[in-house]
């Protein structure tokens, strides 16, 4: 009966897995006509990547970071410099001219994806060093910090030569093809999944939480937050690479402390310590911003031009929602579960009864 | 007595360990043994130091002054330094020791398991997911070889051993509970499981028995004595429950404002005018 | 560099340092309490600004100065009431995503009201006039800022330790729970302390918008986190440190900004925290607290 269950789930996973690439092919072949609805989808996959990068330290292991922004800058610069073509380098860096360090450094988008991780690795584990020993809100505002301090570095004047400073870096190339874009996202997200599933995912769990129990269960307190910290960093690294293939252009302030408030406001409404519930949120989120776009145009009923509908009022409501779900769902859409087929049922099931338990309720008020 | 214990092989000996905290000498001076097999209590009243004692063998703090063995290897040592040596309180003068620091993972790792007065379960995990992480330590494997799973056999071993220890401990009908959401008694037990999974040779139990009632107790008592002899242990415990301390005692040590004021066998504690003084309280008459 | 120059530089870096201070009070006084950075307390600062221009428009400034800070502390203890208090019981992590909310919401509500484009900042006369002392000049702002900084340290050090809404702020600060169970109304110690805060918000926005001249909806942000920085440097709970952290700050910076690292100056408060969190992580007049195993 069990095994038929999970022959049955995988059944439907199969079945998904075919659809979301059947439509992928789909957009693949009308890119022209979807572009639109592709760009939403591609920055939501990966978006995804760094809020579950994101989740894997706030939800799984405890530690409060808001560096992400940061990481994520120096895996788009990365990618951005090691990709850009050679001829077109001339015509990006035509202010300050090229360093001759990079000026001839090139290699194909997948070895300059892997390159940012690593190097978005290698710069948290030095910060990782003497941030790691902060508690909570501390260890947020230090790693807010050097995220800061790596923008403030980034746009330096005596950086031009290499990141161009304040006219950013363009003509970067695009995803060879859809495929590529998601394939790469799903990847990261999937590696994050075992990690989490794997003997140190539960170790970073524990963590999480009691640090001294964890302590004395043989878990070298230092060690495993650095080996979170390094291991998140590399996938926001990879993350912010992505992110800079996607856009083509980039420049310093794209990647300022909004970007990772915009990151935690995914984790939180997807559910902390939920990483389908992270890749629901960023789809929601960054397809919600666009939905919620008619609040910004003026909006005219009947003649009568409604007065709240401007520019601006669009963030308005979301920021609103958002603080619905902050006080209200704390738990997030997911809270700390995971999507499976079974939860679903249970879910689609439930809808009508609890449809019932709301009436009920509100007759029970009124008679109270 | 003694001679009988100078034969035994010593698990850990402390060496005029003092901790203070500021002007406070939590604990002051205490030398004491554990011997192979035993079951030895630290008593004394409240705030005592007793629970001091324990984080400085564990490592979670550094002791101002003195040393612990473990095995015959010392695991720490400390002299005060800096400023420290300028307001140091403790009775013992200290002598030049050298500085060894470890972890408190590191002294498990070398096999010393403790449970907390107030316990500390991973409380959003399930009992299995509890013990299972004590596995993690001594699994041979790194990030990589878990994450892509290539430690298949290594999680497997883990698994297996958690679930048989979790039938010895009679919790395996409990495995998918959350931690947290166990009745007290059951996370006590919980407690003591995840210390064995981490295969101690030393056990420090604080405060086993706090909260329990007399039948618990009891059992509890019986099944101290049980986990020593099936794991060889030797047990180390700070308790204040007396029954149960005079019953499976080997030896006792009496802890009072951080100095040790008595030690003997439980018969001799029982007798000992100091110790009845410090938990009586010694009446305004009897000082005059 | 001239002697001159080099006064006026300083000058400049005490000014924008008391200013600093204000704010840095409000951080240090809600985390004392609460245990909460309260990372809307920046964009409290910036709405203050937008009031100002508002209040300007149509009121003289004897007038629309009282109107702004009343206002302003009504929002704060608003934000309070609806975004911190339901959340009194739940986890730090909560509180502050909350905290974060709010002040996302503030900075897109300021978008929405006033457009992302910076606006001029009124011009109070008298605060505007330019005093020569020497070779230096500077306008009354500059001298004001500073000497009324230390006035309101003065008063609030005062109010806290001598009055007895001062000792029950103490009183929760050391202890929450305890403090309670003594009756202290620990909501309206909240409420009072972040009337505090919010008053000294809008007091610091009129002396630092005064001398940056525009307002717009970021302006808050940055600040907001320096001044954070300022508090924690100098010991969070600690109002002569939060002072001293202000201040510090302000000079620091201006002195970036004049030898020509400009870039780095933002960068400069992170660099300040994080050696302070490494070597005092209580910062200069913290209290050392241990935990509990």
């Amino acid at each position: 009966m069990k095994k038929q269950t999970i022959s049955k789930n995988k059944l439907y996973t199969l079945i998904a897995l075919l659809a979301v690439i059947a439509l992928l092919g789909f957009l693949q072949a009308n890119s022209s006509t979807y572009s639109y609805q592709i760009s939403i989808l591609e920055r939501s996959a990966i978006y995804a990547v760094v809020a579950v990068s994101m989740n894997l330290l706030t939800g799984f292991t405890g530690l409060f970071s808001l560096g992400q922004a940061g990481f994520m800058a120096i895996g788009a610069y990365t990618v951005a410099i090691l990709t850009i073509p050679l001829e077109a380098r001339e015509s990006v860096y035509y202010v300050n001219g090229i360093s001759p360090a990079i000026a001839n450094l090139h290699c194909p988008f997948w070895l300059a994806l892997i390159i940012a991780g690593l190097l978005a690795a290698g710069v948290a584990a030095l910060i990782g060093i003497p941030v790691l020993r902060l508690k909570s809100d501390y260890l947020a505002i230090a790693t807010l910090g050097f995220s800061e301090i790596i923008r403030a570095v980034i746009a330096a004047p005596q950086l031009d030569r290499i990141t161009n400073g304040s006219y950013g870096l363009k003509s970067i190339p695009g995803f060879p093809n859809l495929f590529v874009a998601f394939g790469l996202c799903a990847l990261c997200i999937l590696l994050m999944i075992l990690l989490i599933n794997s003997s140190y995912g539960r170790a970073f769990k524990a963590l999480r939480e009691d640090e001294v129990a964890a302590q004395a269960m043989g878990l070298n307190l230092f060690h495993y937050k650095e080996l979170a910290f390094v291991i998140s960093s590399f996938f926001t690294g990879v993350g912010g690479g992505l992110l800079a293939m996607f856009m083509r252009s980039i420049e310093s302030r794209t990647f300022s402390i909004s970007l990772t408030y915009d990151i935690l406001l995914i984790v939180v409404l997807g559910g902390i310590g939920s990483v389908t519930g992270s890749v629901l949120g960023s789809f929601l989120v960054t397809a919600g911003r666009e939905w919620l776009r008619f609040f910004d145009n003026p909006l005219t009923i009947a003649g009568v031009q409604i007065p709240l509908f401007r520019t601006g009022f669009r963030m308005v409501i979301f920021s609103i929602l958002l603080m619905v779900v902050v006080l209200f769902y704390s738990r997030g859409l997911m809270g700390s579960n995971e999507f499976s087929w079974d939860g679903l049922a249970r879910l689609i099931r439930s809808i009508p009864s609890r449809f019932r338990r709301n009436q009920k309720t509100q007759k029970g008020e009124k008679t109270s | 007595m003694t001679e009988q214990t100078l034969h035994k092989e010593n698990v850990l000996h402390m060496e005029h360990v003092t901790m203070q905290f500021g002007g406070v000498v939590a604990v002051n001076g205490l030398t004491l043994d554990v011997n192979k097999g035993e079951i030895v209590a630290l008593i004394g009243p409240n705030g005592a130091g007793k629970t001091t004692a324990f984080n400085c063998v564990t490592g979670i703090y550094e002791p101002t002054y003195g040393k612990v063995d473990f095995n015959g290897e010392t695991i720490l040592s400390s002299t005060p330094k800096g400023k420290m040596e300028k307001m140091y309180l403790g009775d013992v003068t200290p002598t030049a020791l050298p500085i060894i620091r470890n972890t408190p993972d590191v002294i498990t790792k070398k096999g010393i398991a403790r449970t907390f007065q107030n316990i500390r379960l991973f409380g959003q995990l399930t009992v299995f997911e509890n013990v299972l992480i004590a596995k993690h330590m001594r699994a041979k494997q790194n990030v990589f070889s878990a994450t892509l799973r290539l430690n298949h056999a290594e999680e497997q071993r883990m698994r297996d051993e958690t679930m048989a220890l979790l039938k010895e401990q009679h919790l395996e009908h409990l495995k998918d509970e959350i931690a947290s959401s166990l009745p007290y008694g059951l996370q006590r037990r919980l407690e003591i499981a995840r210390a064995l999974a981490t295969e101690p040779t030393l056990l420090l139990l604080d405060e086993p028995a706090a909260g329990m009632n007399p039948q618990e107790t009891q059992e509890l008592t019986d099944f101290i004595r049980e986990i020593r002899d099936t794991y060889h242990l030797s047990i180390f415990m700070i308790e204040h429950h007396m029954d149960l301390v005079m019953q499976i005692s080997d030896r006792i040590y009496v802890l009072d404002f951080g100095k040790l004021i008595a030690h003997g066998t439980p018969d001799e504690i029982q007798n000992n005018q100091r110790v009845i003084d410090a938990y009586l309280g010694v009446s305004d008459d009897a000082e005059d | 560099m001239s002697l001159t120059t080099f006064l006026q530089q300083c000058l400049t870096g005490i000014s924008l340092g008391g200013a600093y201070a204000l704010i840095a009070i409000g951080y240090t006084l809600v985390y004392g309490i609460l245990r909460l950075i309260n990372f809307a307390h920046g964009d409290i600062f910036m709405m203050a600004g937008y009031f100002m221009i508002f209040a300007m428009a149509s009121l003289p400034w004897v007038i629309a100065i009282p109107v702004v800070l009343i206002v302003t502390v009504l929002l704060g203890v608003t934000i309070e009431r609806v975004a911190y208090r339901p959340l009194r019981s739940a986890p730090r992590m909560s509180v502050m995503i909350s905290a974060i909310g709010v002040s996302y919401l503030l900075q897109n509500l300021a978008t929405y009201l006033f457009t992302a484009l910076p606006k001029g900042y009124p011009e109070i006369p008298f605060l505007k006039k330019i005093f020569q002392i020497g070779g230096l000049s500077a306008s009354f702002v500059t001298f004001l800022t500073p000497v009324l900084t230390l006035v309101i340290v003065y008063a609030l050090m005062v109010l806290i330790n001598k009055t007895k809404i001062g000792m029950a702020m103490r009183a929760v600060s050391k202890d929450y729970d305890t403090a309670a169970l003594m009756g202290i109304k620990i909501n309206r110690v909240i409420t009072f302390t972040f009337a505090v805060g919010s008053l000294l918000a809008a007091v610091g926005s009129v002396l630092y918008f005064t001398d940056r001249m525009t307002v717009f909806p970021f302006s808050g942000s940055l600040p907001g986190l320096k001044c954070f920085v300022a508090a924690v440097f100098g010991g969070i709970g600690s109002i002569p440190g939060a002072v001293i952290g202000g201040f510090i700050l302000g000079l620091g910076e201006t002195a970036l900004v004049a030898l020509g690292y400009s870039t780095f100056s933002d960068a400069f408060t992170f660099v300040l925290l994080i050696i302070i969190l490494l070597i005092k992580p209580t910062g200069l007049f913290g209290e050392k607290t241990t935990d509990k195993v």
